[in-house]
């Protein structure tokens, strides 16, 4: 773990919402290609640590680097143009376009071409909208929704939208991506599937840093975890560690729990 | 399907001057053509990235006073006792021009407005409708205030080989009109179906996700606001050159308020709406005039709206096109529907 190289860096990170601390002095790292998992009781400041990495939240204090360039006041689209996505924990689709529409839009990274190649249907420009549709296609059937591609996202079942909205941050050709709750509402078999969808993202070389309730996945999956409780971090270390730390059970169940 | 009712619908609007001789007829045709043009430059905004402008008839002005100016000429005094001066160009000229510089109008509405968005956007569109019209009323020298600037030149196109055409009866000007129709529409129709189209559509519905996988919210946005108002601009450059008058009341917000009505009735974010709308409200006048008081006439107008409204609530192209789709699903994917159902339970 010490061997890898770098790739998200969160340096002294602090927040405030008027009198409340969201976030005071984080800090931490997630290495190149290691699965990160960000736990932690609500209202920890977990949602408001992945806002602040993404750009839609400037930091009161600190500063978020990745792979070396400084985030602090960029944009959350010039964060994405880096290739770091995330996902979101509610609105995770386009509800009015189709699956297959969908995927085409997050593959607005990918399809930039002129205007005038767009608009003259000149052969860049068509030879561009062909790569994405096929690279939509693959996406589709990668995340096993081909039945559904040609339904209006809004249309489709929680957790199949959950699965559109990873597909989205995938076809944006992430270098590391940011889950915000990826399989709250998803039952136990979803949830199973979807771990297998995550090892095999990170084995594609991308980068994932996890925001999750769900215990026995986060154990299961992560390399390490990263533990916050009002707003600053508690623990850090490997899931072993990490399930026996007694500052993080009390955490978790209050003192009584932690002293017996 | 869809390929063959766009062509047999232009080949009949294409015919029409051919057995139809009214020229009351035919010159409502013509104003409610440069109208549809200015609407589907409306749609592409209101339609296609939900930002509603209620100043559009300004770039539609500032195209017909740009496009006007540049064919006329003038000679006007400067601070510091300059004068500019600008000896008349061909029409065409000023037809390139208004494009120009009423595409040069949205880009900087649409960077200041664009920061804040909704209600602010269309506040900025409003006020800035109002300043042209003011300027265009009380800068006498320049464009005559409410004299109104007259005898406009008609377009003249160079035509290889056959010298110049200047495009004088109605007939030649029904025809421009068609063709400026149909470019416009073909661009719009390319720009939604783009990459470029795509974003504005990842704003429309759902821009916290859209920035998250990279879409630039004020360079999306503007480049709609450019290609609306350069549009907007080319009819209003038309109508000039087609009236061969014009005065600072092209600006009234009523104008605009009909663009807006051609795109809801017709239906805002589909292609053909605007044409839809357009041709039913500019059209119902003439229709109604020799059967109503001009009084009825209005209280017809806003009838017909609401009926339409209530009936078709999306408008009339997408709220057909829906319905007909659903009978096309109801008659032939029984089986599916259930498939689908039961692929909502994961392996």
């Amino acid at each position: 773990m010490t061997s890898r190289a770098i790739a998200l860096d969160v340096e002294q990170v602090a927040v405030r919402f008027g009198g409340l601390v969201a976030l005071s002095d984080m800090n931490f790292t997630v290495g190149e290609g290691e699965i990160v998992s960000l736990i932690g009781p609500n209202g920890a400041g977990k949602t408001t640590a992945f806002n602040v990495m993404t750009g839609f939240l400037d930091p009161a204090h600190g500063k978020v680097s990745y792979r070396g360039a400084t985030l602090n006041g960029l944009k959350p689209h010039q964060i994405a143009d880096l290739g770091l996505i995330r996902t979101f924990q509610r609105t995770s689709v386009f509800p009015n376009d189709t699956v297959y529409d969908n995927l085409l839009i997050g593959l607005h990274r990918q399809g930039r071409v002129g205007l005038f190649e767009a608009i003259l249907g000149l052969p860049r420009g068509r030879a561009s909208e062909r790569r994405l549709r096929e690279r939509a296609a693959e996406l589709v059937e990668w995340v096993g929704l081909e039945r559904r591609a040609h339904d209006p996202a809004g249309s489709l079942s929680y957790g199949e939208q959950r699965l559109v909205g990873v597909a989205l941050a995938l076809a944006a050709e992430p270098s590391m991506l940011l889950l915000d709750e990826p399989v709250s509402g998803m039952n136990a078999s979803e949830t199973h599937t979807f771990v297998e969808l995550i090892r095999n993202i990170r084995d594609r070389g991308v980068t994932i840093l996890l925001v999750e309730h769900d215990m026995p996945m986060v154990m299961s999956v992560s390399d390490r975890i990263v533990v916050l409780n009002y707003g600053r971090i508690i623990a850090e270390g490997p899931p072993d560690a990490i399930r026996n730390d007694p500052d993080v059970i009390e955490a978790y169940l209050g003192q009584g729990a932690a002293r017996a | 399907m869809r390929a063959a009712i766009t062509i047999l619908a232009l080949a009949a609007i294409a015919s029409v001057p051919l057995w139809l001789r009214d020229p009351y007829l035919l010159n409502a045709l013509i104003t409610t053509g440069i109208f549809i043009i200015a609407a589907m430059s409306l749609n592409l905004l209101l339609g296609f990235t939900g930002q509603l402008s209620l100043g559009h008839i300004a770039f539609f002005g500032i195209g017909a006073y740009v496009s006007a100016l540049t064919s006329l000429g003038f000679d006007i005094g400067l601070p510091g006792g300059f004068r500019l001066v600008h000896e008349p160009w061909p029409p065409i000229a000023g037809l390139a021009l208004a494009i120009l510089v009423a595409g040069l109008c949205g880009y900087f509405v649409g960077l200041l407005s664009f920061r804040v968005r909704g209600a602010y956007f269309v506040i900025v569109t409003i006020s800035f409708a109002e300043v042209v019209r003011l300027v265009a009323l009380n800068w006498v020298e320049l464009t005559q205030g409410p004299l109104a600037l007259t005898n406009i030149p008609s377009i003249a196109i160079g035509l290889p080989g056959l010298g110049e055409l200047t495009l004088r009866t109605k007939l030649q000007n029904y025809y421009l009109v068609l063709a400026v129709a149909v470019v416009a529409y073909l661009l719009i129709a390319r720009l939604v179906h783009s990459h470029f189209g795509r974003a504005m559509r990842g704003l429309m519905e759902n821009e916290t996700l859209a920035v998250s996988v990279g879409i630039d919210v004020t360079k999306t946005l503007t480049l709609a606001a450019v290609i609306s108002a350069a549009i907007a601009g080319a009819a209003g450059s038309l109508y000039a050159h087609y009236i061969r008058i014009i005065d600072p009341e092209v600006f009234a917000f009523i104008n605009t308020v009909t663009m807006v009505i051609m795109v809801i009735s017709g239906g805002k974010g589909s292609l053909a709406g605007p044409v839809v709308g357009g041709l039913i409200f500019g059209l119902l006048p003439v229709v109604l005039r020799p059967i109503m008081a001009p009084e009825a006439q209005w209280i017809a107008y806003g009838g017909v709206l609401i009926v339409i409204l209530f009936v078709l609530p999306r408008g009339i192209v997408p709220s057909l096109a829906q319905r007909f789709a659903k009978r096309k699903r109801q008659a032939a994917t029984v089986a599916p529907v259930a498939f689908s159902e039961r692929a909502k339970e994961p392996a």
